[in-house]
């Protein structure tokens, strides 16, 4: 890149400057034989493809996306929503980091070279930066992500104190975007593996004073595709787009197994 | 084309959409069809908190709530509505914390309520301490726990399915329904983005609940994927669209961006300045200052953006200044907001200012509905078995302004009470036969867009909608601008009806997709801004220039928007209830027709609205 900052032309013109960006490009094959326009003829290889575009200083990846997308390639697919990072839709590989795109500035990536965005990993890839999210919901789901209560029902809130509700605070955080499912080497290697964000929200119920089901999740996660298949890289802390400490959460989590206090 | 059967569908997987699924789904076989996964929903963008008058941390009832509501919404609020929502509120908050909400706490471990714009103690005498919160993310919590629910209850989803049409038993637009005869709904067409395959949907009842359109504007707090969907479907079957012209401007967006800070920035002690420092909101609203309710606030900062009082260097936005508070207070009470100005704007809320300005968030009309969310095919008849809850529905319990949390509390109390009534009248109810090739329009459409060469740019066009919208429609409207906006509009129209993509493909075509929306987002502007222009008065959150005074003998009634071919006449049509459209707007291939409802009043009379 390139990315020479350009005098402003007048008073009150933003400055604007130019992003390459090397798109990791998969068109599937259409069944009917529809071939999606501009591509260069449906395949079933991934490819790279370059693109070039003007931004200004408060953009993001996302705005880059949008530029190629309404600009030059119709083609490209993405998913995004909400556009400031709560949401969790655009999860993607942005120079080999797994990041929200709407939340990572283009001013802050490195400008010297290219700007590299990928699918997240691990998850089959359906078109371009678009992947099959039902296993990652399948293993959430699979981790009773609810309260489960005991008793009668009060006729008034349960009373939880600032101390018990600060012990959970951490991973009520969660978005399910998947950056740190998919940045785990091994979820990466087997599918199977729970991976980060299930025992995230694990972890968010295991830690509620209010719950009663912590036994029967960590009896889930005892499983061999449980807690003990992390090997504590810290990739998936480094990825959460929400600061969460996930690797903090699993080894609570694996604690709480041994010494079955939570 | 696949076809399915249910006794419920809820089309929109938001807060309204899974807090009726959760109802709906224990009593009748539900589907909740949504254009994404629920998580993704922008219930989980709302922040500050949901107001209920529990009374935990001071003396409180809902009465006030009900009062603060109705003057809130500058007396065009359905007080029979607001009383509802006002009372149920503590159910809705009790009900979501047994669900496993994890509210932030008082020293008693009780739910922890604060400040919150326009919510005040004894009909305006000092705010009050009423919104129940999560931190800054209590949407964020709201969504979790609703979808944790709907996991934990095995509701059937179909995501990143989009509902195209909605399927009733007559023609709303060209014929006159016979006295006695009822109208039904019968199911929806929907689109699946990952195959491109038409799924009918045939089912007794069903609920829209498919959010806002704040995409309409440029600068706006709105997700990309608020395109009004559910709105614009009702509206090109003949249904009316209620109050259209009241679009609320959230005081606080990050100046340029739009991006939320949350109003629980000033229930928690921050100050908006002016580029001379001053606390400006001390001259509009001396009693409540900053928390004024928001189109007030909005108004008052764009007011002094006008006089030269903006800061930057520009002068083009304000100061929102919380470097008074304790970094641990709002570390604590709003992380999220405060790690938003860090990102986007590089500003550090401990030390500095935040520039904001007002950003386009929430639309106070949609379908009318009654009080159990039936929809109303004109001021009085319903649909039978259509329903409709949340930011696409106008009960009307925020009338021309809503305040701060009531949204979070309407999709909870709404969204229960249409589950509830969709699976009551599913129980006794028969299907309605679908119609003749009930995909044909949808796949007609489809088609054309898919398959045009050379077409327009979808990009192109929603640029300048979303660009005259903000230049004509937003916090200070007049005839004239409003007559600008509806010129582009129909100008854009008529581009709109070249319109092509450059993805021909069935896969996930998001490119397809996009031009269906913005055909949803230029029929509810034209809605907006016809509405706008007809009310020749300022309420709420429509401020027009030329006519600055609330005007209660000419305009306290609610707008119905209806759309019908070019060949009908006024008279031939079931609307207002004076028997008379008394605007009547011609695009190119149909008409818009503004009747009227009238508004519920109980126990507030109008009074004038100060704070």
């Amino acid at each position: 890149m390139t990315a020479t900052q350009e005098a402003p032309q007048q008073l009150g013109e933003v400055p604007s400057f130019e992003v390459h960006l090397k798109i990791r490009r998969y068109l599937p094959p259409e069944t009917d034989g529809a071939a999606p326009y501009g591509a260069p003829a449906p395949q079933a290889e991934a490819y790279w493809q370059d693109f070039t575009v003007r931004v200004h200083g408060t953009d993001r990846v996302l705005d880059a996306l949008h530029k190629v997308k309404w600009e030059q390639d119709g083609t490209l697919t993405f998913r995004r929503s909400c556009a400031h990072g709560v949401c969790g839709s655009d999860a993607m590989r942005i120079n080999g980091r797994n990041r929200l795109a709407c939340k990572t500035l283009l001013k802050d990536l490195d400008p010297s070279k290219p700007i590299t965005i990928e699918p997240i990993k691990g998850l089959q890839v359906i078109k371009d930066l678009v992947v099959d999210m039902e296993p990652f919901f399948a293993s959430y789901r699979e981790v009773m992500p609810f309260l489960v209560t005991a008793g009668n029902a009060p006729t008034r809130e349960r009373l939880q104190s600032p101390e018990q509700r600060a012990r959970y605070d951490d991973t009520t955080k969660c978005i399910l975007c998947a950056c740190c499912t998919s940045s785990c080497p091994v979820f990466w290697n087997d599918g199977q593996y729970f991976g980060p964000a299930a025992i995230v929200n694990a972890h968010r119920f295991i830690f509620d004073s209010r719950d009663s089901a912590a036994a029967q999740r960590l009896e889930i996660l005892n499983d061999k595709e449980g807690v003990w298949r992390c090997r504590t890289t810290f990739n998936c802390t480094d990825a959460c787009p929400r600061g969460i400490e996930v690797t903090k959460a699993i080894a609570e989590v694996k604690r709480a197994m041994i010494t079955r206090a939570y | 084309m696949q076809t399915h059967e249910y006794d419920v569908v809820i089309v929109g997987a938001g807060g309204a959409g899974m807090r009726a699924a959760l109802e709906a789904s224990t009593q009748a076989r539900t589907a909740v069809i949504s254009k994404l996964y629920p998580t993704r929903s922008h219930t989980g963008a709302a922040q500050g908190g949901m107001c209920a008058a529990l009374a935990n941390v001071e003396e409180d009832n809902w009465e006030w709530h009900t009062f603060d509501t109705v003057k809130g919404g500058d007396y065009l609020v359905d007080q029979d509505a607001a009383e509802i929502m006002a009372k149920e509120a503590i159910d809705a908050v009790l009900d979501l914390e047994k669900m496993g909400l994890p509210f932030n706490r008082t020293p008693e471990g009780k739910i922890d309520q604060r400040r919150f714009g326009g919510h005040t103690r004894n009909h305006g005498d000092a705010p009050v301490r009423r919104a129940c919160y999560a931190a800054d993310r209590t949407g964020h919590m709201i969504l979790q726990t609703l979808y944790q629910n709907c996991v934990k209850q095995d509701v059937e989803f179909y995501n990143e399915f989009y509902v195209l049409d909605l399927l009733v038993d007559h023609d709303l637009a060209a014929t006159h329904v016979p006295a006695g005869e009822e109208v039904h709904v019968s199911g929806v067409v929907a689109y699946e983005l990952a195959t491109g395959e038409i799924h009918v949907f045939h089912a007794k009842a069903v609920i829209l609940a498919t959010g806002g359109a704040g995409k309409i504007f440029k600068t706006t707090s709105n997700a990309h994927t608020l395109t009004g969907d559910g709105i614009a479907l009702a509206y090109r079957r003949g249904i009316p669209l209620e109050d259209m012209e009241f679009f609320q401007f959230h005081p606080t967006g990050l100046a340029g961006l739009g991006i939320l800070l949350s109003e629980a920035a000033r229930g928690e002690g921050a100050i908006l300045r002016n580029s001379e420092g001053e606390r400006f909101m001390e001259r509009y609203a001396p009693t409540i200052k900053d928390l004024a309710p928001r189109d007030i606030v909005a108004r008052s900062m764009a007011n002094e953006v006008r006089e030269g009082r903006g800061a930057g260097p520009h002068k083009d936005y304000v100061l929102l200044d919380l470097t008074h508070l304790e970094p641990a207070v709002i570390d604590a009470k709003l992380p999220d907001i405060t790690e938003f100005a860090r990102t986007y704007l590089g500003v550090e809320p401990y030390t500095e200012p935040v520039p904001v300005y007002p950003t386009a968030h929430y639309m106070m009309g949609g379908v009318p509905t009654n009080v159990e969310g039936e929809v109303l095919r004109n001021a009085t008849d319903v649909i039978r078995g259509l329903y409709a809850a949340g930011e696409c529905a106008c009960v009307s319990v925020h009338g021309s302004n809503r305040l701060g949390t009531n949204s979070l509390l309407d999709i909870n109390v709404f969204g229960k009470r249409s589950g509830r009534a969709a699976a009551a009248y599913a129980a006794t109810a028969e299907l309605v036969p679908l119609p003749d090739d009930p995909a044909g329009p949808v796949v007609a459409e489809l088609e054309a867009i898919r398959t045009r060469s050379d077409g327009e740019r979808v990009a192109d066009i929603r640029t300048e909608l979303q660009q005259t919208m903000d230049t004509n429609a937003q916090v200070f409207r007049t005839d004239e601008s409003l007559q600008r906006a509806l010129q582009d509009i129909r100008a854009l129209r008529q581009r709109y009806a070249a319109v092509g993509v450059q993805d021909r493909s069935r896969t996930f075509n998001t490119d397809l997709l996009e031009a269906v929306e913005l055909g949803f987002l230029l029929d509810v502007a034209e809605t907006v801004v016809v509405g706008a222009i007809n009310r020749k008065e300022s309420r709420g959150g429509h401020f027009r220039e030329d006519f600055p005074k609330r005007d209660d003998a000419g305009y306290m009634r609610h707008t119905l928007a209806y759309r019908r071919p070019l060949s009908v006449k006024p008279e031939d049509t079931d609307g207002d209830p004076d028997g008379a459209f008394h605007w009547v707007t011609a695009f190119d291939d149909y008409q818009l027709m503004l009747g009227s409802k009238p508004v519920t009043v109980t126990r507030y009379q109008p009074m004038e609205r100060k704070y």
